[in-house]
């Protein structure tokens, strides 16, 4: 049989009865490398306004690059090894934070390696589909070379670079605009 | 290491466009510039990989949650997860949601006037067995007044998540009951352009998995994206 995708419906406003058992904000669990980070930010609407009911998916590469799937490097699955998912919803305040390891450079078309990046899926009410975005980190040479910031328009590539934090080191700031001047880079894959 | 394959992109007309003005929430959630097309890259081919100990043994029936039996019209929902070209999609985790018979979810922000269901959750886990197959035991949700426009009900629905093989097969959807009389006025349902993909989001009533003096049966196919043909350059 073949067939064609089932359409996408939107979560609604109530997912996280249904989602927040599988949630995961702390993604360092069995890294064996790779610099702790944590990155925070909101989600705002296009009015500027927080919005209090999304959630992020993250899906990374450990700190050598690799993915823990079969298609990549099927002997780093498996129970207590480094597995690059997270699920972290916003508070009442649109806010999100989330720690993991930096990733390393993972390979990407062509060949070419891809600058360190998570992959992030958010899905609200609202949002008939899930957005698909990417966090890049802030003074990584390689991001000059990634084929897929190469495809954004040079003005708005900030959207998917976090900041650095003066004070803490160790803490980005990435936030999502869902619309307006800030608008935040979207994929479609 | 063998050559790796993207994900084509789903048929035209099957998906929503994220700015659907009569549902009103997409107005200003809906991004305004055009999505940037990825290339194939590891990062969406690739994906979490769930170990099936992560849900509880009996995750998959909602009506055996509680200390008592919930109130409704007990169903069984069960169906077959495929890629596009008929592949089953094995071992992979299914999340569902939904309100109880009278129509309310088991959420601080559901305060509508509607009794919650102490047995009742509305919540469950399975993964899809070696052909793909997944099965759940649950109520009949009721249908839910909503304030989209006046007098909005959506129809009854239970929400789909799941995850398939890869980033790139990541779905969230829901389920509607044939013959409902709310289906032709909601909004999130008639977001999908094409008929016959709005129509494969209502289940059909299944004589094969109704169980005589037990539970009426729906069944609910899903399809994630399949891949391409070519392999993509490494």
């Amino acid at each position: 049989m073949n067939g064609r995708t089932t359409p996408s419906q939107t979560v609604g406003p109530f997912f996280s009865i249904g989602l927040s058992w599988l949630e995961r904000l702390d993604l360092t669990e069995g890294a064996t490398g790779g610099s702790r980070i944590s990155i925070r930010g909101r989600v705002l609407d296009g009015d500027g306004q927080p919005v209090p009911d999304a959630v992020l998916e993250i899906w990374q590469a450990d700190a050598n690059g690799r993915y823990a799937h079969p298609e990549d490097a099927e002997e780093l699955v498996g129970a207590g090894k480094f597995f690059g998912f997270g699920r972290v919803p916003v508070n009442d305040q649109g806010e999100f934070r989330f720690t993991t390891i930096k990733p390393g450079c993972a390979a990407g078309p062509d060949g070419t390696p891809q600058a360190p990046h998570l992959e992030i899926s958010l899905f609200m009410r609202g949002l008939l589909r899930r957005l698909i975005t990417r966090i890049y980190f802030p003074g990584e040479a390689a991001n000059e070379a990634d084929a897929v910031l190469a495809r954004v328009p040079p003005r708005r590539r900030h959207t998917l670079i976090a900041k650095a934090d003066v004070a803490d080191k160790e803490t980005l700031q990435w936030d999502i605009h869902l619309q307006g001047e800030k608008e935040t880079v979207f994929f479609e894959y | 290491m063998n050559p790796l394959r993207g994900y084509r992109k789903s048929a035209p007309g099957t998906q929503p466009e994220y700015l659907h003005p009569s549902y009103v929430s997409s107005v200003k959630r809906a991004p305004t510039q055009p999505l940037i097309p990825l290339p194939d890259t590891l990062s969406e081919i690739t994906g979490p990989v769930f170990h099936s100990g992560i849900v509880a043994d009996g995750a998959f029936d909602l009506t055996r949650q509680g200390k008592g039996e919930p109130l409704g019209e007990r169903i069984i929902v069960s169906g077959q997860v495929l890629d596009e070209d008929g592949r089953p999609v094995r071992g992979s985790l299914v999340e569902i949601w939904q309100a109880n018979a009278a129509g309310r979810y088991l959420h601080k922000w559901d305060q509508h006037h509607a009794p919650l269901d102490p047995n009742f959750a509305g919540v469950g886990q399975t993964f899809t067995d070696g052909e793909g197959r997944y099965r759940f035991v649950t109520i009949r949700p009721g249908a839910y007044p909503w304030r989209n426009h006046a007098n909005a009900w959506r129809p009854q629905h239970i929400h789909f998540s799941l995850f398939g093989p890869a980033f790139a097969t990541r779905l969230v959807t829901q389920m509607y009951f044939p013959g409902d009389p709310l289906l032709e006025f909601d909004p999130i349902l008639n977001s999908v352009p094409d008929e016959s993909a709005r129509h494969s989001l209502i289940s059909k009533f299944d004589w094969t998995t109704t169980t005589p003096e037990i539970a009426l049966g729906f069944r609910f196919d899903i399809i994630v994206r399949g891949r391409n043909a070519t392999p993509m350059g490494r």
